[in-house]
């Protein structure tokens, strides 16, 4: 299997070695070939990104996938970050900026608090997929086919069986991933 | 009072100067005319001192020669090409339109046609001493009336090379055509052989007796090259003044040209601080007093003459309209070229000896007026001169590099490169001969000097750049200059090279508030690196150095605050630190335990990892 990747998979967690699910999510993926794995945190920890390199990288996939713990409803300060400088005018968007058109975005996040926290009258109140909507907004801004989110709630109190079916079914999307072209032209945005 | 020795007479000039100089400067008339008035009082016509102006006048006439030297070392090749459109052009209008003009007033005068010719030639060129001074004083070089003036005084000391050619000529003498020829062949070998000299005879023996390392050698080489050149000059009948200027443009590029500047530069003051001197002596009020009326008279031509066609010229020019009166104070005297084309008339009996002495003192009239004339011109009509009003001053030429940087070893160079890559120049001093050729080789702008000389850092703008960065491995050195430029340039913002916490100390007590220690950034990569080596993630490795770094600089900045205090009690707050770093790590160890240890090692952080509850709610 000399497969090139198809699948960029963006990671990033101030500190793995407490996330059970996350690793575990890591470990499905090893023996993907098409998925090539990307820590942000340990590629950056200095925060200075490689533009050049990141937006090269993007070229050559098409599926995009954002792996993170929700922190603050929303991503790590080091993926916005790397979104903020990757995601350029001219390449994300605006005039010539159609790098990542008909690419499709995934994001696979896992939460603290359990599910029936994200509902009205629960602690945090607001449901996920409010919670979601900015990196939706992005990917149809790109023109970027947002895929159904992949979101695991309490990761750190499941059974260990849980974790284990969680990252397998996080392993099949990603196998069995096949990237449609037509449709992802046709509600493309920009 | 011919008895006074050779110290004897040093101390009257140097005592009248150090009298009258800071009181003309104070009164806002510029040091030249606080010279001349020097000259006047010790003169023979006052305390007469000193008897004999003439032979002190030919001595200190090499102030002006060094003085052309260190112009020449301000323009490289480059720019003065760019000039000779305003040297020839401008110049050559100046002098053959004054000289034009002036010979019909000294015709109307009375004198016959040689004498007229002979006379309206030396006064048609002006004072380069006094109007060189002027500028550089009053830091108008680079405005454009300065800049003009320059390149009119340039072309009057090209020009007085055929005038003293002509001047026998007149005499009636045939036979001289042949001779003409000759000369003219003179001349080009003379400037050839500056030339070619200057770039590879020069150049190699500085760099030879920059070798050495005996700073007093070098300044004596620097002031023998001058001497040579001027006396080479001579040897073929040229300006000494214009061998010189031409040795400095050539040695413009080199890397010893700020040592060169300071070197020479405290020489050129006295030696023009003592032609000043002689000036005022040689007023001959004898003759002031017997014929007042005439010496007005050619006063009145010379002055209203020079001054009509610079005005002319000016115009035509497009000098700014404010510029036009300093352009034409700053030219419109004789100078001492007078003097030499004079005696020249005299022994070739084309100039009557009474017409000689008349002239000379209205040529010195003139001189010691035009420091008050520019006073007047700026005190009424142009506040550019007083420095009153410095914002045209904005119009510079030629930017300083703002950034200077001492010492380009292993620190220095990279300082130097990250500024370099971004667009920034500097100005580099470094003190190792080979050094410099081989980081010259590669573009940057090197220059030999200590940086532990005022002089030299003055030569290398340092009163106008707003960065020093001291970068040499001299630890008492840096403080020793940080605290001199501290003194000195307020202005300018001293960033220095460490060698340890120690040395930061020092630094910050000498005033020095930019500090980075030369190891400790290195260190602490390389300690991060070798936290990820051992399983730290990248992000963790990265905290873990910023944590250590800020509390190793609280650490320092808090010996700061103790430092005043004496030794014993330094001792004792350095055990402090100590103390402090082994508590703060303890703390450290404590805070981070339960992270670290999970962080440690993947594998083993699943048992804990449960307990910790989804921190800003993640997991």
């Amino acid at each position: 299997m000399t497969q090139r990747p198809d699948i960029l998979v963006l990671f990033a967690h101030l500190a793995i070695g407490h996330s059970k699910i996350n690793r575990a999510m890591l470990a499905a993926l090893d023996d993907l070939p098409r998925v090539r794995l990307h820590d942000l945190l340990e590629t950056y920890p200095d925060f200075y990104i490689d533009v050049e390199h990141e937006q090269a990288m993007l070229r050559e996939v098409d599926l995009v996938v954002f792996q993170h713990p929700v922190y603050w409803y929303g991503l790590p300060a080091i993926m916005k970050h790397w979104l903020d400088c990757v995601f350029t005018q001219g390449f994300a968007f605006g005039s010539g900026g159609v790098a990542l058109r008909g690419k499709a975005l995934l994001q696979a996040c896992s939460t603290g608090a359990q599910a029936d926290a994200y509902r009205p009258g629960g602690i945090h109140h607001y449901p996920m997929d409010q919670l979601l909507l900015p990196m939706r907004a992005v990917a149809r801004f790109c023109g970027m086919r947002y895929l159904e989110p992949l979101v695991v709630h309490g990761g750190h109190r499941l059974p260990e069986a849980d974790i284990a079916d969680h990252a397998a079914r996080y392993r099949r999307i990603l196998a069995d991933y096949r990237h449609d072209t037509d449709d992802a032209v046709a509600s493309g945005g920009g | 009072m011919q008895e006074l020795g050779l110290l004897g007479q040093v101390a009257v000039y140097l005592a009248a100067a150090v009298i009258t100089v800071p009181i003309s400067k104070r009164l806002g008339l510029g040091s030249v005319l606080g010279y001349l008035a020097a000259g006047v009082a010790i003169g023979p016509w006052a305390l007469g001192l000193i008897a004999e102006a003439r032979d002190i006048l030919h001595f200190a006439e090499f102030g002006v020669v060094l003085l052309l030297f260190l112009i020449g070392l301000e323009l490289n090749p480059n720019r003065l090409w760019a000039m000779r459109r305003a040297i020839f052009g401008l110049g050559g209008a100046q002098v053959a339109l004054s000289t034009l003009l002036l010979y019909v007033l000294f015709r109307e005068l009375g004198m016959e046609w040689r004498w007229a010719l002979v006379g309206a030639m030396g006064v048609a060129l002006s004072s380069t001493a006094i109007a060189l001074q002027t500028l550089t004083e009053r830091n108008l070089l680079s405005t454009p009336a300065g800049r003009s003036g320059f390149a009119v005084l340039l072309f009057q000391d090209i020009a007085v090379i055929p005038m003293l050619m002509v001047i026998p000529l007149l005499g009636g003498g045939g036979g001289e055509t042949v001779d003409a020829w000759v000369r003219v062949a003179k001349i080009l070998a003379a400037i050839g052989l500056v030339v070619v000299g200057g770039r590879f005879l020069v150049l190699p023996l500085l760099r030879l007796i920059a070798q050495s390392g005996v700073r007093e050698i070098f300044t004596a080489s620097a002031l023998l090259l001058v001497i040579v050149i001027g006396l080479m000059m001579e040897a073929f009948d040229l300006s000494m003044a214009l061998g010189a200027f031409l040795t400095g443009v050539l040695l413009a590029e080199s890397e010893y040209r700020h040592a060169l500047e300071s070197d020479i530069e405290p020489f050129k003051g006295l030696l023009l601080g003592l032609f000043f001197i002689a000036v005022g002596m040689s007023l001959d009020f004898g003759v002031l007093l017997g014929q007042p009326l005439q010496v007005l008279q050619l006063l009145g031509a010379l002055l209203l003459a020079k001054a009509l066609v610079l005005w002319l010229l000016a115009w035509i020019h497009r000098i700014p309209l404010r510029q036009h009166l300093l352009f034409v104070c700053l030219l419109a005297q004789g100078g001492e070229f007078a003097f030499v084309l004079f005696a020249a008339g005299v022994d070739s009996g084309v100039l009557d000896g009474e017409w000689r002495d008349l002239l000379i003192g209205a040529v010195v009239l003139s001189m010691a007026l035009t420091p008050l004339l520019l006073f007047a011109v700026g005190r009424w009509f142009d506040p550019l001169l007083t420095g009153r009003d410095r914002r045209p001053m904005d119009t510079i030429t030629e930017p300083e590099q703002p950034v200077i940087i001492v010492g380009f070893g292993r620190f220095g160079q990279i300082v130097g490169r990250l500024l370099h890559a971004n667009g920034i120049d500097t100005t580099i001093l470094d003190h190792d001969p080979q050094h410099i050729d081989l980081i010259r080789r590669f573009g940057f702008k090197v220059f030999y000097g200590d940086g532990n000389r005022l002089d030299l850092l003055e030569a290398a703008g340092a009163a106008r750049a707003k960065l020093l960065v001291l970068a040499i491995d001299d630890q008492a050195e840096t403080v020793r200059i940080a605290g001199l430029v501290r003194e000195r340039f307020p202005q300018l913002r001293i960033l220095a090279r460490a060698w340890d916490a120690r040395h930061v100390l020092e630094l910050r007590e000498a005033g020095v508030d930019l500090v980075e220690r030369e190891t400790f950034e290195g260190a602490l990569r390389l300690g991060e690196t070798a936290l990820r080596q051992l399983g730290l993630t990248a992000w963790r490795a990265n905290q873990a150095a910023h944590q250590f770094r800020r509390h190793d600089v609280d650490l320092v900045e808090l010996q700061f605050r103790h430092f005043h205090e004496e030794i014993e009690v330094r001792g004792r707050i350095s055990a402090d630190a100590r103390e402090q770093l082994r508590e703060q790590m303890q703390i450290d160890v404590e805070t981070f335990a339960v992270h670290r240890d999970s962080a440690w090692d993947p594998d083993e952080a699943g048992a804990r990892s449960d307990a910790e509850g989804g921190e800003r709610g993640g997991s």
